[in-house]
C-alpha cells in the first residue's frame, strides 16, 4: 500500500486540487482509505472536467453518433469514417483555448500537436488541420498580440510537421476579450483496416513510452488551466503551459505510422492532457486490464521529480504503446531509427488495478477502471439567462437602414470589417499545399482535399457565429451546422458526419449551462434532421474572465464526401455571360448580423430563423447540379448577405456581375439581410433552366439574379462599384489592424 | 532514368516530389539520409521541409547526414542534383551552392503561388526560355538569399542564376522578391549547371487538379536530357 496522506492534509490538497470535498469523499470511498499525494493528483486530472466531462456527459448522449459511414465513434482519440475504395478518415477538434490565453504561440502550437497526435494515434496518416479562433477587438494590443501568436504558432508547429492547414475561421468580439479561442482541428487518412484502437490488452505485455523525455511542463493543465475560470492571476499559470517540439511529432507521426505499419503494436494512446495517468487509465480502462508502471524507468528532463509529477506531466510529444515481448527489438530499432527514445516503462496486468511504483516503492494502486469511468456525473442546474429577454426584445426595425444612395458604401465597409474580410494575411502563414492533396485551397468556402488513387474527395469546413449563439443558443448551434452543410455543399459534398468543439463559460452557473444545453440540443436536432452524425468532439467549459463568460461557441467541424473530385466547385465567378441563380429565398434577417453592428453598434434581436427541411433541399439542389456538372461557381449567404456573397465571388473570379434583385423587401434588406437556406451559383446561360428545374423538383425556391460580366459589381438601382475597389476593402483590413493601423 | 529522393529526418515534402516524379511518368525511389549508397540513380532531388526541425539553422545538421558526402561526390561527378527550398539550404550549407538563406524579411512564413522569371542560365535542370514567366508556389521562413557582391558578379557572368522572382508580366521590380531576397534570386545552380537549388516548390505544380501544371519542365527536362546523352 502507498503512503497515505495525512488526515488533515489531504482534503486541503484536493481542493486545492480543483476537487470537491464530495469527489475527495468517492476517491476515499474507492479506495478504502486516503489517497496517497501520486494518487490524488491522479484523481484531480482525471476527475476534472476537461478529461471527465462530468458536467457535460448527460447532455452529450443527445447527440446521433451512428450512421452508414462511421467506423468509430466518439470514446476514442479520434472519430473515423468510412470514405469509400477502403479508405477511411478520422478526424476530431479540440480545444486549447486557456493555454493560449496566455501564451499564445506556445499555446496554439501544442493544441495542434494534440490533435495531429490524437490523429495518428488512430493508425491513419494526418493530412491536414483547420483551425477556429476567436479574439476581442484588434483595436487592443494584447489582442493583436494573441491573434499574431496564435496563428504563428499554428503555423510554425503544422508546417514543420508537413500537415496542411487548409482552411479554418476567425471572429473578433469583445465577448472574447479576456478568453480567446484556439480550437485545432486535424484529419487523417487510412486503410480501414489499419484503424487501431487505444486499448490495452494481454496479460504480460510490455508498455513502452516513445518519444520526448518528462519534465515539470504542463503539470496541471487540464485541471488548474482548462477547468477553471481567469481571473488576475492567470499570468502566474504560464509554468502550466506545455511547451512544443514539431520536429520531435513529426518523427513520432513517421515512426508510429512505420510501427503500426509492420504490425508491432497492440495499442497506441497518446499522452495529452494528465499526461502518462490519463493515457495508461483510458487504456487499462478500455481492455478491463491493470497496469504496472515504475516511475524511474521514465526518461526526465529534470531533476528530482516527484513520482506524481511525472504521472500528470502534460510535457508534448510522447505516446504510449503496448506491444508484445517478442516485438520489443523490432519495435525499438524503429524508433531507434528515427531518433526517438523508447523505453519499457511497464507491463499489462490481470489485475485491474493500475499500479505505480517508484523503484521498489509503491506510490499509487488504483482501480484503473475508476479514474477513466467513475468520475462523478453532474447534472448541473439550468436557468434561461435573464439577458435573453433583454437582447431578443431589442427592436431591428428601429434602427435607421442605409439609405439607397449609402449602399455601395455600406457594402465596401462590410468587405473591410474584422468579420468579413479576407483572411489571405493568416492562410499565407500556413502551408496549405503539402502532400499534394488540396485542391481548394484557402479562401472558398470549404477545403477540398483529394484523395489520391480515388475519384474522391472530401471537403471540410468549420463554423459557428457566436454572435447568433449568444441572442439564441438553439438556433445559434443549428446555424453553425447548416452553415457548415452549405460550405461543404458548395464544394459539392454531400455532409458525412461532424466532430464538434462546445466551448462555453462555467457549467456551474445555471445560466450558462442552460446556454449549453440549448446549443447541444439545438446541433443534435440538426444532426438528425440532416442525418449527419457526431463521431467526435471535445467540451471546453470555464471560457471566463473575471467572471464574465464568452458568447457560446458550439464550433463545428463538418466533412462531406464527393464522389467525382474532377466535379468540385469553387466560389470565383468564372465567364463572361454565366447566369446568377440564387437557390433559397430573402428574408428581413437583421437580428444579430453584421449589418446590424456596422450601423448600430449592437448585438441584438433574433438571429435568422431555421428550417431544417429547406437547407437540406437547398444543399441537395446545389450537389445535385453541380453533380451533372453544369454548376462553374457556388458560394453561400451567410454574414453580410447577398451582397457580400456576390462580392466575395467577384473579387475571387476578377471579374464583375449584374444584378436584378426583385422582391418587396427594401434595397437594404435585400442585400445584407443573414437569411439562412441561400446558395448562389452561376452556369452557362443554356444551363440556367436545370437549375431551375431542380430548385421546382425540390420545392425550393429561386431566383435568377443576373449574369457575370464586366468589370463592377452593378445592382440595378441600389450599387455600382468597381471589383478592383471591392477588392481593395476586402483584402487591406487584416494586415492593417495587426499593424495597429 | 530513377531520380532518388533524400528523407532527412524532418523531411516533409519527399512524398510530394516522389508522386510528381511518377505522375509525370518517371521511376523514383526514396534514399535515407543514414545510407551511403547512391547506386541506380540518375539524379538525386532533396526535398523540402525542417530537416532536423531547422535546429541551429536551416540544413546546417542535415549536411552531416551520412547520406551527403556521397552527393557532394555524385554532384562532382556531373550528376544532376535539384534542391528545393529545405533541400536549397541544405545545398548552400554543403557549398555545393554558394550563398545563404536568411529569414523573410517580413519575418513570417509565406505561403503562395509566385511569378518567377526563367534566366538565361547553364541550368541543366530547365530548359525553358529566357524571359519566360512560370507560377510556382513559395513556401518558406528563410527564402531570403544572400551572398556577397564577388559571388553575386560571378553568378551572374556565369549564367548561374536560373530563376527570379518577378510581377505577374516577368517585369523584375524591387519588390517582387517576397522575402527580400538579393537581386530576386529564386534559384541558382553551380557553374556546370548540374547542381540546382531554388526556393519554389516545382512539384507542387505537376497535377492540373491541384494548382497548375507549371512545374512539369523541373522535372522532365532533366530526364530528356539524361536520355540524350
Amino acid at each position: 500500500m502507498p503512503e497515505i496522506l495525512d488526515a488533515e492534509l489531504a482534503p486541503k490538497l484536493a481542493v486545492e486540487l480543483g476537487l470537491k470535498l464530495e469527489e475527495y469523499d468517492k476517491i476515499v470511498e474507492i479506495l478504502g482509505r486516503r489517497p496517497s499525494v501520486t494518487e490524488l493528483y491522479m484523481y484531480s486530472l482525471m476527475w476534472s472536467e476537461h478529461c471527465s466531462y462530468k458536467h457535460s456527459r448527460k447532455a452529450l448522449r443527445m447527440f446521433p453518433t451512428e450512421g452508414e459511414h462511421v467506423l468509430q465513434g466518439p470514446g476514442e482519440n479520434a472519430g473515423v469514417i468510412s470514405v469509400g475504395d477502403g479508405w477511411a478518415i478520422a478526424f476530431k477538434m479540440e480545444s486549447h483555448n486557456h493555454p493560449s490565453a496566455i501564451e499564445p504561440y506556445q499555446g496554439a502550437a501544442t493544441g495542434v500537436g494534440g490533435i495531429i497526435r490524437d490523429i495518428f494515434t488512430m493508425g491513419a496518416r494526418p493530412i491536414a488541420s483547420l483551425n477556429s479562433l476567436r479574439f476581442g477587438t484588434l483595436d487592443k494590443a494584447r489582442q493583436r498580440y494573441l491573434f499574431e501568436g496564435a496563428v504563428a504558432g499554428i503555423g510554425g508547429y503544422g508546417n514543420c510537421l508537413g500537415v496542411p492547414t487548409v482552411g479554418g475561421e476567425v471572429y473578433f468580439d469583445e465577448a472574447y476579450e479576456g478568453n480567446c479561442l484556439i480550437n485545432a482541428m486535424a484529419i487523417g487518412l487510412m486503410r480501414e483496416e489499419d484503424l487501431t484502437l487505444a486499448t490495452a490488452s494481454g496479460v504480460g505485455n510490455l508498455m513502452l513510452l516513445i518519444g520526448s523525455t518528462t519534465g515539470r511542463d504542463g503539470i496541471g493543465g487540464a485541471s488548474t488551466l482548462a477547468s477553471q475560470e481567469f481571473d488576475e492571476k492567470a499570468e502566474d499559470k504560464r509554468p502550466s503551459v506545455q511547451v512544443g517540439d514539431p520536429f520531435e511529432e513529426k518523427l513520432l507521426i513517421e515512426a508510429c505510422l512505420e510501427l503500426l505499419g509492420e504490425k508491432l503494436l497492440v495499442a497506441l494512446g497518446d499522452l495529452g492532457a494528465a499526461g502518462l495517468t490519463s493515457s495508461a487509465s483510458e487504456m487499462a480502462s478500455r481492455g478491463g486490464v491493470g497496469l504496472d508502471i515504475d516511475v524511474t524507468k521514465v526518461p526526465q528532463r529534470e531533476e528530482n521529480m516527484q513520482a506524481f509529477e511525472i504521472m500528470v506531466s502534460e510535457s508534448q510529444e510522447r505516446m504510449l504503446a503496448v506491444l508484445e515481448p517478442e516485438n520489443l527489438e523490432a519495435a525499438q530499432a524503429i524508433c531507434a531509427k528515427w531518433g526517438l527514445r523508447s523505453t519499457v516503462i511497464g507491463t499489462v496486468t490481470d489485475t485491474g488495478h493500475f499500479v505505480v511504483r517508484e523503484g521498489d516503492t509503491v506510490v499509487a494502486d488504483i482501480p484503473a477502471a475508476t479514474l477513466a469511468d467513475d468520475a462523478p456525473i453532474y447534472d448541473p442546474e439550468m436557468e434561461r439567462p435573464a439577458y435573453l429577454d433583454e437582447v431578443q426584445s431589442f427592436d431591428v426595425r428601429g434602427v435607421k437602414l442605409p439609405g439607397d444612395d449609402e449602399l455601395g458604401e455600406t457594402l465596401l465597409k462590410l468587405l473591410a470589417s474584422p468579420n468579413i474580410c479576407s483572411r489571405r494575411w493568416i492562410w499565407e502563414q500556413y502551408d496549405h499545399q503539402v502532400m499534394l492533396n488540396t485542391v481548394v485551397l484557402p479562401g472558398s468556402d470549404a477545403a477540398v482535399l483529394r484523395i489520391k488513387d480515388t475519384d474522391s474527395a472530401i471537403a471540410v469546413s468549420t463554423d459557428c457565429n457566436g454572435r447568433y449563439c449568444y441572442l439564441e443558443p438553439y438556433l445559434g448551434a443549428q446555424i453553425a451546422f447548416v452553415e457548415a452543410a452549405r460550405n461543404v455543399a458548395c464544394a459539392g459534398a454531400r455532409p458525412v458526419a461532424i466532430t464538434d468543439c462546445l466551448n462555453f463559460g462555467n457549467p456551474e452557473k445555471p445560466e450558462v449551462f442552460w446556454t449549453f444545453h440549448q446549443a447541444v440540443s439545438g446541433l443534435s436536432d440538426a444532426c438528425r434532421a440532416f442525418k449527419v452524425p457526431v463521431i467526435s468532439g471535445n467540451v471546453s467549459l470555464y471560457n471566463e474572465s473575471f467572471g464574465q463568460p464568452i458568447y457560446p461557441t458550439p464550433t463545428v467541424g463538418l466533412v462531406g464526401l464527393i464522389r467525382n473530385v474532377e466535379r468540385h466547385t469553387t466560389a470565383d465567378f468564372k465567364d463572361e455571360g454565366d447566369a446568377i441563380i440564387m437557390l433559397g429565398e430573402t428574408h428581413r434577417d437583421l437580428g444579430g448580423s453584421e449589418l446590424l453592428a456596422l450601423i448600430d453598434g449592437t448585438v441584438g434581436g433574433m438571429p435568422p430563423s431555421v428550417d431544417l427541411w429547406r437547407e437540406q433541399q437547398v444543399c441537395e439542389a446545389a450537389i445535385c447540379c453541380i453533380e451533372m456538372g453544369i454548376v462553374k461557381s457556388a458560394h453561400d449567404c451567410s454574414e453580410g448577405g447577398l451582397a457580400v456573397t456576390l462580392a466575395e465571388s467577384c473579387i475571387a473570379g476578377n471579374i464583375g456581375a449584374n444584378i436584378v434583385i426583385e422582391n418587396r423587401l427594401r434595397p437594404a434588406v435585400s442585400l445584407f439581410s443573414e437569411t439562412q437556406g441561400r446558395i448562389v451559383v452561376t452556369t452557362a446561360v443554356e444551363d440556367a433552366m436545370t437549375v431551375a428545374m431542380m430548385a421546382d423538383r425540390l420545392r425550393i425556391p429561386y431566383a435568377i439574379l443576373g449574369q457575370v460580366g464586366g468589370t463592377s459589381l452593378v445592382i440595378e438601382d441600389m450599387l455600382d462599384v468597381p471589383v478592383s475597389e471591392l477588392r481593395e476593402s476586402h483584402e487591406a483590413t487584416l494586415e492593417r489592424l495587426v499593424h495597429g493601423g | 532514368m530513377r531520380f532518388g529522393v533524400v528523407i532527412f529526418p524532418g523531411s516533409n515534402c519527399e512524398q510530394d516530389v516522389i508522386h510528381a516524379a511518377r505522375y509525370l511518368g518517371h521511376e523514383a525511389e526514396y534514399i535515407w539520409h543514414g545510407d551511403t549508397d547512391l547506386a541506380g540513380f540518375d539524379a538525386v532531388v532533396l526535398p523540402g521541409g525542417f530537416s532536423y526541425g531547422d535546429y541551429i539553422r536551416c540544413g546546417a545538421v542535415a549536411r552531416f547526414s551520412p547520406v551527403m558526402a556521397e552527393v557532394v561526390r555524385f554532384a562532382e561527378a556531373g550528376g544532376p542534383v535539384m534542391g528545393i527550398c529545405n533541400g536549397f539550404q541544405i545545398l548552400t550549407e554543403a557549398h555545393l551552392l554558394p550563398g545563404a538563406l536568411l529569414r523573410n524579411v517580413g519575418l513570417k512564413f509565406i505561403c503562395h503561388s509566385q511569378p518567377l522569371r526563367v534566366e538565361q542560365s547553364a541550368c541543366q535542370w530547365l530548359d525553358l526560355p529566357a524571359g519566360t514567366v512560370v507560377d510556382i508556389p513559395v513556401n518558406h521562413n528563410e527564402g531570403n538569399y544572400i551572398c556577397d557582391a564577388e559571388t553575386l558578379q560571378r553568378l551572374k557572368g556565369n549564367g548561374q542564376i536560373v530563376l527570379r522572382y518577378c510581377e505577374p508580366d516577368g517585369s523584375v521590380l524591387s519588390g517582387s522578391a517576397p522575402n527580400g531576397a538579393l537581386d530576386n534570386i529564386a534559384g541558382i545552380c553551380n557553374e556546370r549547371g548540374n547542381v540546382f537549388g531554388l526556393m519554389p516548390h516545382p512539384e507542387r505544380v505537376v497535377d492540373p487538379l491541384c494548382s497548375g501544371t507549371d512545374g512539369v519542365s523541373f522535372f522532365n527536362t532533366i530526364v530528356q536530357r539524361l536520355a540524350e546523352v
